[in-house]
C-alpha cells in the first residue's frame, strides 16, 4: 500500500467527522431538552391538551345524591371564580392516593373543587367520600362517561382548572399529590385568579 | 409426525387474523359496508388507556365507548375525516396513530429519507478507489522478475 493520497485523507476525515458531528449535535440537543425540562419550559408529556385554552364543553350532570343538585356548564360560568373540576371514582386506586391533597386544598380554602363521580354507583361514591373525606363544594355524576369524553378524559382521576370565564386553563391526568401537580396549580391560581 | 406437516403449511399460509376486541355482536353495525368503514376509522385511533393499541383492538372501557361513538357517527353518515376530527378535538393529535404531516412531525416523517441520504453519503465517501494501482517502474519490474525467478 502506497502513501494515502490527498483526496483519501479528506475522505477519511469526513467519514470520521460527519458521524461525530451528528452525534455531538444529538447530544447537545438532548442536553438542551433536559435543561428546559428542569426549568419547566418543556414537558415531554404535553402531547397536546386540545381542550386547554377552550371553553368548558356543554354538559348537564345529575346529582350524586338527592340531598344536593348536580351541576352544568351554566353553573360553572355562574361561579364567577376559578374552580377545579375533579373526576373520581370509588373503584379508582390513584383517587385514594390524591384524597389527602384534595382535602388539604379544601381545608386551605384555596379553590373550590367540584367533583364528578365517573362511572360509579352513587352509593359507592358516597361511601368513598365518607371514608376518605369530602373535599367537594358541589357533586355530580357521569354514569355514561359522555361528559368525560367531551372533556377529553383518559381516565380517573383527572383534574381541570377552569378560570372565571369558563376557559379550561390546565388539565392534570393522574393523582394530584404534593409536588406533582401542586406546583403548577399554585402558579395557575396566581396567573388566572 | 408426517401428517402434521400439511396442517403446519396450511397454518403458515393462512392470512394473519386480527385479534378483534369487538366480540359483542351488539357492537357490530348491521350494514357491512358501514361496519368496515367504522373498523377502518377505529384502526387509526389510539386507545388512550393502553396507548399502543387501536381502539378496535383494546378491551379497555374507554376504547369500547369510543368504538361505539365511531359507529354511531358512521351510521349517522359522518365522513371518516369528520369522525377523526371529532376525536382530535377532544384528545388531540395523540389519538391518531398516523400523525399529520406538520412542522412538529417533519423530522418523524422525513427520517427515512434523511437516513437514506446519510447512508448514501457515507457509502459514496467510503467507496474504495476504483482506479487501478499505478504501474511499476522499469527498475521495480526488473526486481520483481529477479525475485520470482529465484
Amino acid at each position: 500500500m502506497t502513501e494515502a493520497t490527498q483526496p483519501d485523507r479528506v475522505r477519511r476525515r469526513l467519514l470520521l467527522g460527519i458521524p461525530l458531528g451528528v452525534a455531538a449535535a444529538a447530544g447537545l440537543g438532548s442536553l438542551a431538552l433536559l435543561r428546559r425540562m428542569t426549568r419547566g419550559t418543556y414537558d415531554p408529556h404535553a402531547v397536546g391538551d386540545p381542550r386547554v385554552g377552550h371553553a368548558v364543553p356543554e354538559f348537564v350532570l345529575p346529582a350524586l345524591s338527592a340531598a344536593a343538585a348536580g351541576f352544568s356548564k351554566a353553573d360553572v360560568l355562574a361561579a364567577g371564580r376559578p374552580i377545579l373540576i375533579n373526576f373520581f371514582a370509588s373503584w379508582c386506586v390513584p383517587c385514594l392516593q390524591e384524597a389527602p391533597t384534595l382535602m388539604a386544598l379544601h381545608d386551605a380554602k384555596a379553590i373550590p373543587i367540584w367533583g364528578v363521580a365517573y362511572q360509579d354507583k352513587p352509593a359507592d361514591a358516597a361511601a368513598f367520600l365518607t371514608r376518605n373525606g369530602n373535599p367537594y363544594t358541589r357533586l355530580a355524576r357521569d354514569d355514561s362517561g359522555t361528559t368525560a369524553i367531551n372533556f377529553g378524559l383518559y381516565g380517573v382521576p383527572e383534574t381541570y382548572y377552569i378560570d372565571r370565564h369558563g376557559i379550561i386553563r390546565w388539565r392534570w391526568a393522574g393523582p394530584l399529590t404534593e409536588g406533582s401537580g401542586m406546583d403548577r396549580l399554585n402558579r395557575l391560581v396566581a396567573a388566572y385568579p | 409426525m408426517r401428517r402434521v406437516w400439511p396442517l403446519l403449511v396450511v397454518l403458515a399460509l393462512a392470512p394473519p387474523g386480527r385479534a378483534w376486541a369487538v366480540t359483542d355482536p351488539a357492537e357490530i353495525l348491521p350494514n357491512h359496508a358501514e361496519e368496515l368503514r367504522a373498523e377502518a376509522i377505529g384502526g387509526q385511533l389510539r386507545c388512550l388507556v393502553c396507548q399502543n393499541m387501536t381502539i378496535e383492538d383494546s378491551d379497555a372501557k374507554l376504547a369500547k365507548q369510543l368504538r361505539l361513538i365511531v359507529r354511531q357517527q358512521v351510521a349517522a353518515g359522518k365522513s371518516n375525516t369528520q369522525v377523526i376530527a371529532w376525536m382530535v378535538a377532544r384528545y388531540g393529535d395523540f389519538v391518531r396513530l398516523r400523525p399529520p404531516f406538520e412542522p412538529l412531525t417533519w423530522v418523524l416523517w422525513l427520517s427515512p429519507v434523511l437516513a437514506l441520504g446519510l447512508g448514501a453519503g457515507a457509502a459514496a465517501l467510503g467507496r474504495r478507489d476504483a482506479r487501478p494501482p499505478p504501474s511499476l517502474s522499469e527498475a521495480e519490474r526488473a526486481r520483481a522478475r529477479a525475485l520470482l525467478d529465484t
